[in-house]
């Protein structure tokens, strides 16, 4: 179940949009059923109800993970405890449970927040119009549609501004998150007999386990019904797709050559230097872009190349840049940590055998820092080749990868060509990541 | 003649106040006795290049080295644990102590061959240290150190560790490396009787400071001050 809560993390945020419009929209699983039950159709999934499901979708797995981490961190003693002084659910929960969730709640929060504020996808697709709008698709609007480069500015700057505060926020409630799956050997919890705690349960978690598969399943489901025999020849789908392999590549291999540096240049200022709060601000600097959403960085982009942004090759390049900045920070955050260890354990060694410079990355560094540096290249090109916001934002006629392919077909209500292009672009994600991870991180040692 | 010189070398550790003097004679075993937290292995690591001295001088082999990084220095060191990198053989590691970018000659792989040879670890060159036990992950590192030729030898307690018998056994190792390639070597230990067996100086390190030095029995079986007397238990 934890795996199925991490599917909606690596979905594309586009494919995820398809199946909860074949779950929740017109013609969709859902009313199909009302109808069958004789009821009449809900509301349509376009506008603020379809934005709600799909953050819903989103968020409710990330929220559940993180304090997942927090009720595993509760010490094992502490239900020993519990269950020595004999405690009733709510005496457990006031005492033993509570203390740990409320350390993470208000991060959990942020993050939650904040993800909901810069998301793009979700809204440009279910938004339905400009009733209802957000920030970070005003300023697509207003780069794509009226061209109206100033407006966009001044929406960039604001969404900036409210997200250098919010980011701050998570950043500074971040502390207390690992998002560890955590082993779940937590204790025997005094109450883990009671019927009634169970029946409830069981009924949250099925609540939330169908919230959560019915538009995984749908999509499959579609897919599978869709008319692959028509478009297993289409020659534009195959050029999305080689589009879409292309863009994660690049981005990937730009993200973590760019978080590789800089993860060296902290360990340098911190180990060697001593110098932690200078270290400390050049990996703040490698997170900006967690606070800086995408489009506020393609706004930037886009004023700085105006005069050729229409050019196949100039746009091909910005979604590269873009989607590689954006991953940065995830390359810096699984980068440092072993750099650090390994820094420790191998830094007087190489300095009393003269280990340095490029014989220091070649024999020392890359061989042990591989695994992550391929975890992280792999994350980049999967999230690159599946993002909508910089395509979207710089695609032209000639460079359309498959998540702006589906975004138009699923705009233009061809939902079964959307099923194939959303097919397509899972695996394909899918397939970069596991090649991508092996290519570059190797085998596993021993 | 003295290889190692350290003259009024100071330094400061958090809050102790270190001066050094100290000589350790060509070709022979000088032992490091002291208590935790004297300053034993920050005095080794003056001497190796991981500490810069606030003043005073080192001198190796009668070449001022007090201001030139460790691998620029006629010693080798061993720690007390990460002495290898785990991800390269064996033989790999050693390899290193003959060129830091492993470019090796054919000669230069006979050479490793023949020290891991000589520690007794001729079979298991491609091996990765982590196969290896605590003390044949020491012998590997003591053939490297064997195999960089430098003139001095500096042991952080690398055996502390082992079990009596493989501690004493790793000594004798040790002892038989020095005489056969006419190494200095210079050992900080916790345990008096590593000095009795392979060193036949020894010098006392106490609060930053070389409170005596003299003959490995002589020191031990009449000791000069007071402080090692305690040191020793036999006050």
């Amino acid at each position: 179940m934890l795996r199925l809560f991490g599917l909606p993390l690596v979905v594309p945020v586009i494919v995820a949009v398809f199946g909860i419009v074949a779950v929740y929209g017109r013609g969709g699983w859902l009313n199909a059923a009302l109808g069958w039950a004789g009821f009449g159709a809900i509301a349509p999934i376009y506008g603020l109800t379809g934005i709600l499901i799909a953050h819903v979708f989103f968020n409710l797995p990330l929220a559940v993970r993180l304090l997942l981490d927090a009720w595993t961190a509760i010490p094992p003693e502490s239900w020993r405890l519990a269950n020595q002084l004999g405690l009733s659910s709510a005496q457990a929960f006031r005492f033993v449970e509570w203390p740990s969730l409320r350390q993470v709640l208000p991060g959990v929060a942020t993050i939650v927040f904040f993800l909901c504020f810069t998301s793009f996808g979700v809204v440009l697709t279910l938004g339905g119009g400009p009733r209802s709008t957000i920030i970070e698709v005003a300023i697509y609007q207003a780069l794509r549609l009226d061209f109206d480069v100033p407006r966009a500015v001044v929406l960039a700057l604001v969404q900036l501004a409210l997200c250098a505060v919010i980011g701050g926020v998570v950043l500074a409630t971040r502390r207390t998150m690992a998002t560890a799956a955590g082993s779940l050997l937590a204790g025997a919890r005094p109450d883990a007999q009671a019927l009634g705690g169970k029946i409830v349960d069981g009924v949250v978690i099925l609540v939330a386990v169908t919230g959560v598969a019915l538009p995984l399943a749908a999509t499959v489901a579609r897919a599978a019904a869709g008319p692959w025999a028509s478009l297993a020849g289409d020659a534009e789908l195959w050029r999305a797709a080689l589009w879409s392999v292309t863009i994660g590549l690049a981005a990937g291999a730009l993200a973590v050559t760019l978080g590789f540096a800089l993860a060296l240049g902290i360990r340098e200022l911190r180990v060697r230097r001593r110098r932690p709060l200078l270290a400390g601000i050049v990996e703040l600097l490698g997170s900006v872009t967690l606070v800086v959403s995408p489009l506020v960085l393609g706004a930037g982009l886009f004023v700085l190349a105006l005069p050729v942004v229409g050019r196949p090759e100039v746009a091909l390049g910005l979604v590269i840049v873009v989607d590689a900045m954006l991953t940065v920070p995830y390359a810096v955050r699984l980068l440092v940590p072993p750099m650090a260890r390994q820094a420790h354990a191998h830094d007087r060694l190489c300095a009393s055998l003269g280990i340095a410079g490029l014989d220091r990355f070649r024999l020392i560094d890359w061989p042990t820092l591989r695994r992550p540096a391929g975890l992280a290249c792999a994350l980049a090109a999967a999230l690159a080749a599946g993002d909508l916001g910089a395509i979207a934002l710089f695609g032209t006629g000639e460079v359309e990868t498959l998540a702006l392919r589906l975004y138009r077909q699923i705009a233009g209500y061809r939902l079964d060509d959307a099923a194939v292009t959303a097919a397509a672009l899972v695996c394909l994600a899918a397939a970069l990541f596991v090649v991508v991870e092996r290519g570059v991180g190797g085998r596993e040692h021993r | 003649m003295s290889i190692v010189e350290v003259e009024a070398v100071t330094f400061r550790f958090e809050d102790m106040a270190m001066d050094f003097t100290l000589a350790a004679q060509t070709g022979a075993c000088l032992g490091i006795l002291g208590p935790s937290g004297a300053g034993k292995t920050t005095l080794l690591n003056l001497i190796a290049g991981f500490e810069t001295a606030l003043s005073g001088r080192i001198a190796i082999d009668g070449v001022d080295v007090t201001r030139l990084p460790p691998a620029r220095r006629p010693v080798s060191m061993l720690f007390q644990e990460h002495n290898l990198f785990a991800h390269l053989s064996v033989a790999a590691n050693v390899g290193l102590g003959i060129d830091p970018g492993l470019r090796l000659t054919r000669e230069d792989r006979a050479r490793v061959a023949d020290a891991l040879a000589h520690v007794g670890l001729g079979g298991l060159a491609r091996r990765l240290p982590g196969q290896l036990s605590g003390g044949e992950r020491q012998r590997a590192a003591l053939a490297r150190a064997f195999v960089r030729r430098r003139p001095v030898l500096l042991l952080d307690e690398p055996f502390a560790a082992l079990g009596p018998a493989l501690r004493r056994e790793m000594l004798d190792l040790v002892d038989s490396l020095r005489r056969k390639a006419g190494l200095t070597v210079l050992m900080v230990s916790h345990q008096p009787e590593d000095a009795r067996r392979i060193a036949e100086r020894t010098a006392f390190v106490f609060e930053g400071r070389v409170l005596a030095e003299g003959p490995t029995a002589a020191l031990l079986d009449a000791p000069p001050v007071a402080e090692l007397a305690a040191y020793l238990g036999r006050g």
